[in-house]
């Protein structure tokens, strides 16, 4: 699997980015984290069911990456920093 | 990702990788003075530093991890270890060279999360004022993403084109996400005896193993240069490669961490 995260374009996180739409927390693949790490930690960082758990770890395995939350940016900051806590790559943006 | 299961794990017996078996084959062990982790005799901290010639630093009992190079063929292990349930979490036998491997390991990834750390109030604890609200708060005096690639990849930025709210994310998050890494490999240190023996770990040790066998595997992972591109290359390599041993290490670990998740679902 080619995913090349580095390429891919990324939204602006300027001050002048719409309010009105929510900040993003992403996690990317990367090949050294389990699957089923991975789907343990959105279930344990989320409280997601293991149902909605390992279709998102798919969607970061298969398509290089994926959008865990939404919302404020101090709850994404958050998300990004519990998943940091777990070895998981995360990052936060604007979602514009 | 990586799928490593425990269907996918050879027993170490019929792996002529294992670093667990017989050592009259001249091949580095793990804990041996040529099993360094970067090719040119460095351990995980990057520094030259071997396995076995760390110091870990004061709160952590570590002493013991050179006996896995002194007896290295006193069994062999027809099984790699693996985590089973038990009522309220999850347990484990492990092999004297298996607890030191992990000990060795775990410490020197702990060594190398303390090596750079900077607290904020480090630099004027007794100034008073802001550095002590800092302190308060657990501020970084850190801004930048971590020069080396381990601690890149353990402490990494939180905007991808961002440097500014990287920084300012770091500087009030790092510290804290050292601490919990520490924390968790103090929790392994802890648990496991230098000498193995069965392990029992409670639900939150659990949680407390996982982050900390991952956090070994991030490192290991980085320093072996696994990429997406070559996710199986240690499957290609001659068992004369010095890092077939740390490959086999690595895909052990996977599976130790896998049998834990297991057992906790």
């Amino acid at each position: 699997m080619s995913t090349a995260p580095v390429e891919v374009e990324q939204p602006s996180t300027s001050q002048e980015a719409r309010l009105d739409s929510p900040w993003i927390t992403i996690v990317w693949n990367d090949p050294i984290n389990l699957m089923s790490y991975v789907t343990f930690v959105f279930q344990k960082v989320f409280g997601y069911p293991k149902a909605k758990a390992h279709k998102l770890m798919l969607d970061v395995h298969q398509k290089g990456r994926a959008v865990v939350s939404a919302g404020a940016r101090e709850a994404m900051e958050r998300d990004a920093a519990a998943l940091h806590g777990y070895g998981l790559w995360a990052t936060v943006s604007h979602d514009s | 990702m990586t799928g490593n299961g425990p269907e996918d794990f050879p027993a170490a017996g019929d792996d002529d990788r294992s670093p667990f078996g017989d050592g009259d084959d001249g091949r580095a062990q793990p804990g041996g003075e040529g099993a360094g982790l970067g090719g040119e005799a460095a351990g995980l901290g990057g520094e030259g530093a071997g396995f076995g010639e760390q110091d870990p630093g004061e709160d952590f009992e570590t002493g013991d991890y050179d006996d896995i190079e002194s007896e290295p063929g006193d069994y062999d292990t027809e099984i790699a270890a693996t985590f089973r349930p038990v009522p309220g979490g999850a347990a484990c036998f492990f092999e004297p060279a298996q607890a030191g491997v992990i000990r060795s390991l775990v410490s020197q990834v702990a060594e190398l999360i303390r090596s750079d750390r900077a607290p904020a109030a480090g630099e004027q604890a007794s100034s008073g004022g802001a550095d002590e609200l800092e302190m308060l708060l657990g501020l970084s005096a850190n801004d930048e993403l971590p020069e080396d690639p381990v601690l890149a990849r353990l402490l990494p930025d939180a905007y991808r084109d961002d440097p500014g709210a990287s920084a300012e994310f770091r500087r009030y998050t790092e510290e804290s996400l050292r601490s919990g890494k520490l924390s968790s490999a103090q929790a392994v240190l802890a648990a496991l005896p230098a000498d193995g023996g069965e392990v029992v770990l409670s639900e939150p040790e659990c949680q407390q193993w996982l982050r900390a066998l991952n956090d070994v595997r991030l490192a290991l992972g980085t320093r072996l240069g696994i990429t997406d591109e070559n996710e199986d290359f240690g499957a290609d390599l001659s068992i004369n490669d010095p890092r077939s041993v740390h490959i086999w290490v690595y895909q052990w670990l996977a599976y130790l961490q896998d049998s834990l998740i297991d057992s906790l679902s």
